[in-house]
């Protein structure tokens, strides 16, 4: 044995014994081995990901990282692909490392059958690292949005440092990009690999004000002012530099028309064309998702099946059965009610998440969890560029809870909204602290077979569903596919 | 909660809401706008962009909020070119301003970013301010700040290091957090009826105190008195405590 066989030998070893240690204590051990591998062959990760036979497929992104990677999994698995996938939360390259080397035997071969491929989600700030250690086919940008800037700075910082990750992409290799959202469009324009655009064309999913919120409003190329004809959401939608002329690329992969069933699915008309084929083949589905933001998951994981020849068929029936797990529109019952977990990050994807759940007229029911840990974003300033006005003139029962319980009831307070005096009638938002008394608090308030929507921060969410676990009502969040 | 108006009312002039509203500022304007609404007294905002000419009578409250380097740098083209003289003449006045983060620093001396030529700012505080660099931390993390003999609470995420010249008042003195330079205890500045200070959180709603002071300091000068109806503040001193127990680690 080499001295180098010898130490990924050890680090496999070591690896596989700290997940088995962590699995014992009831923990996820979905990262820890993996750190643990890597401080002993720091060569692990690159080494094992050349021997998945279909290489790896990347996403990142701001929003969406989960559900996305998911569905593409999930498109994949009746095409005779093994997805092997990071689980939730372990996006830094730990997480991929630990991924690998839970399928590696003790000399080193990968062993996850002959069309593994890897489908890694990855932060915004690992993809530098992601791409040097996967060297993936396939790459897929979501979006950028103003994310706990505490951790990660400002836009123009991931943007940057996206950029030069991905000149370092093999010209093999394939970038799937959001059409709609400036600074994620914009990276093909300085890349020389295959790009496919997504993107939604049905002008009736937008207005034609860009939110005085919007991340981004100048052009990357000559820093004039941007004009929208339409904003979807956030800084997302059709948009032309008034200086330079630099505008929104044409998708490969489109939204031709979308209508929300009601607040639990919708019907979406699309176009799905290829580079060389921007016509394409037009087609119908129905998603089990609400919101415009799953519309853009779908959108993502269809133009990375298209990328990697999926029949047309076989996307459409994969979207059509896929199924919300793990905080984004997880629907999980509870003792006679339905809990829809939504997760919580930034300010754009939570007033997204209020509007998609606002449709309708009953009587909304909430429990909100703000969290202020590291990995929640540890500067709860962002609650206050959140939208609440969609739950405005709403009949709501709110509960509110976590380590920053107090900030979110203030929030809603000035929000106007379970107040008293605001003319809804709601009653006042209730504040508990205490996680198991505040779901229970929610839930009693909640009528039988009602839902009652739960939105937590990251942490909280983890929180919230390792109690769920322990009550019996949902499994560990590490046996999601 | 709306009480009887007695016909005071004011006007806030919101300067560069689209270049510089980062992470929550806005909600200091909603603060202020909610506290006077439940008062009975009508607050009118307006919205300043950069290449609007600013009427420096025309304001009883100005509000910037912090910024990218990159917006920093346009606005800091348009406050020394443009609004500059008029802010100043506004802040000599007597104009109630509150200037979070960038805000804060464009109202020193200058402002030496992390890369880049240095900004001049207008130096209505004494103050400069200097980025250590690319490699350096930035002071990030939760502040509570002594201030008029009570505490401010909020959370503060800069690069830039200010310093005071000898001209300049702090706001109050660090408690927990950096401040304005993590050397010197101080944090903020203060001139006249003029506000800088790097906290978020947003600033205004966990302080009320701070903002029915910023008030009562427009309304005296306007109409020389300054009796606010007092507010149910018992959620706003809650969730003051609760970051205060937070801030000190003990939450």
């Amino acid at each position: 044995m080499t001295a180098t066989s010898a130490r990924r030998f050890s680090a496999i070893v070591l690896g596989k014994l700290v997940r088995l240690a962590a699995r014992a204590a009831g923990r996820g051990g979905t990262a820890l081995p993996g750190l643990v591998a890597e401080k002993l062959a720091p060569d692990l990760l690159p080494f094992l990901a050349a021997q998945l036979p279909e290489g790896s497929v990347v996403v990142t992104g701001t929003n969406g990282k989960t559900t996305t990677a998911r569905m593409i999994a999930h498109l994949l698995r009746p095409q005779g692909y093994t997805p092997l996938r990071n689980a939730e939360g372990s996006n830094l390259i730990r997480g991929l490392a630990t991924t690998l080397v839970c399928r590696a035997t003790l000399g080193g071969k990968v062993r996850a059958g002959p069309k593994a491929l890897g489908i890694f989600e990855v932060d915004e700030a690992t993809l530098p690292a992601a791409i040097a250690s996967l060297s993936p086919k396939t790459v897929l940008v979501t979006n950028l949005f103003r994310d706990q800037l505490d951790r990660y700075g400002e836009v123009d910082r991931v943007r940057a440092i996206w950029g030069e990750a991905l000149s370092h992409l093999s010209g093999e290799a394939t970038l799937v990009l959001n059409a709609d959202d400036p600074l994620v469009a914009s990276l093909g324009r300085q890349s020389s690999c295959r790009i496919l655009y997504y993107g939604v064309e049905d002008p009736a999913q937008g207005g034609s004000e860009l939110p005085l919120m919007a991340d981004v409003r100048t052009c990357l190329a000559c820093g004039g002012n941007l004009s929208y004809s339409r904003c979807f959401y956030g800084h997302l939608g059709h948009y032309r530099c008034g200086v330079c002329g630099a505008g929104r690329p044409q998708p490969h992969v489109a939204l031709l028309r979308g209508e929300g069933r009601d607040a639990q699915s919708q019907l979406l008309r699309l176009r799905l064309g290829r580079p060389g084929d921007l016509a394409g083949e037009e087609t119908s589905l129905s998603l089990a998702l609400p919101g415009l933001y799953n519309v853009y998951n779908a959108l993502g994981a269809a133009a990375v099946g298209v990328t990697l020849g999926v029949p047309i068929p076989a996307i459409v029936g994969g979207l059509e059965s896929f199924s919300a797990a793990f905080g984004r529109y997880e629907r999980i019952p509870y003792r006679g009610r339905v809990l829809i977990l939504i997760l919580i990050k930034n300010p754009v994807g939570c007033t997204e998440v209020l509007r998609t759940i606002a449709q309708g007229e009953r009587t909304l029911y909430l429990l909100l969890l703000l969290n202020d840990n590291t990995a929640d974003g540890r500067d709860v300033s962002w609650i206050w560029d959140v939208d609440f006005s969609p739950l405005s003139g709403r009949q709501t029962r709110m509960v509110v809870s976590g380590r920053r319980a107090e900030d979110l009831a203030l929030r809603l307070k000035y929000a106007e909204l379970g107040d008293p005096t605001s003319g809804a009638g709601s009653p006042p938002v209730t504040v508990q602290g205490d996680l198991r008394t505040a779901l229970e608090t929610a839930v009693a308030a909640t009528p039988l077979e009602s839902v009652l929507y739960v939105l937590p921060t990251y942490t909280a969410l983890l929180e919230v569903r390792g109690l769920l676990t322990a009550l019996g009502a949902a499994a560990p969040f590490w046996e999601g596919a | 909660m709306v009480l009887p108006s007695k016909e005071h009312s004011l006007v806030l002039g919101y300067l560069y809401p689209q270049e510089m509203n980062l992470y929550g500022d806005q909600g200091n304007i909603l603060c202020l706008q909610r506290r006077c609404q439940w008062r009975g007294i009508p607050l009118e905002v307006e919205l300043l962009e950069p290449g609007n000419p600013l009427d420096p009578h025309r304001y009883d409250l100005l509000f910037l909020g912090g910024a990218q380097d990159k917006e920093q740098r346009a606005v800091a083209r348009d406050l020394v070119e443009g609004k500059g003289p008029a802010l100043r003449q506004a802040v000599e006045a007597g104009t109630v301003v509150l200037a979070v983060c960038g805000g804060y620093q464009l109202l020193g001396r200058y402002y030496r970013p992390a890369e880049g030529p240095e900004l001049p700012g207008l130096g209505i505080f004494d103050v400069w301010t200097e980025h250590p660099g690319p490699k350096a931390p930035r002071c990030i993390g939760n502040v509570v700040v002594q201030w008029q003999g009570t505490t401010l609470v909020g959370f503060e995420n800069h690069g830039g290091r200010t310093y005071l010249g000898p001209a300049a008042q702090p706001l109050g003195r660090v408690r927990v957090g950096k401040g304005n330079n993590g050397q010197d205890g101080t944090e903020g500045a203060l001139y006249k009826n003029a506000h800088g200070t790097y906290l978020h959180g947003s600033l205004l709603p966990k302080n009320p105190h701070l903002a029915d002071h910023l008030l009562r300091l427009a309304l005296r000068r306007k109409y020389g008195e300054d009796t606010l109806p007092p507010l149910d503040d018992a959620l706003e001193e809650r969730a003051h405590q609760a970051a205060l127990l937070r801030a000190q680690g003990r939450r």
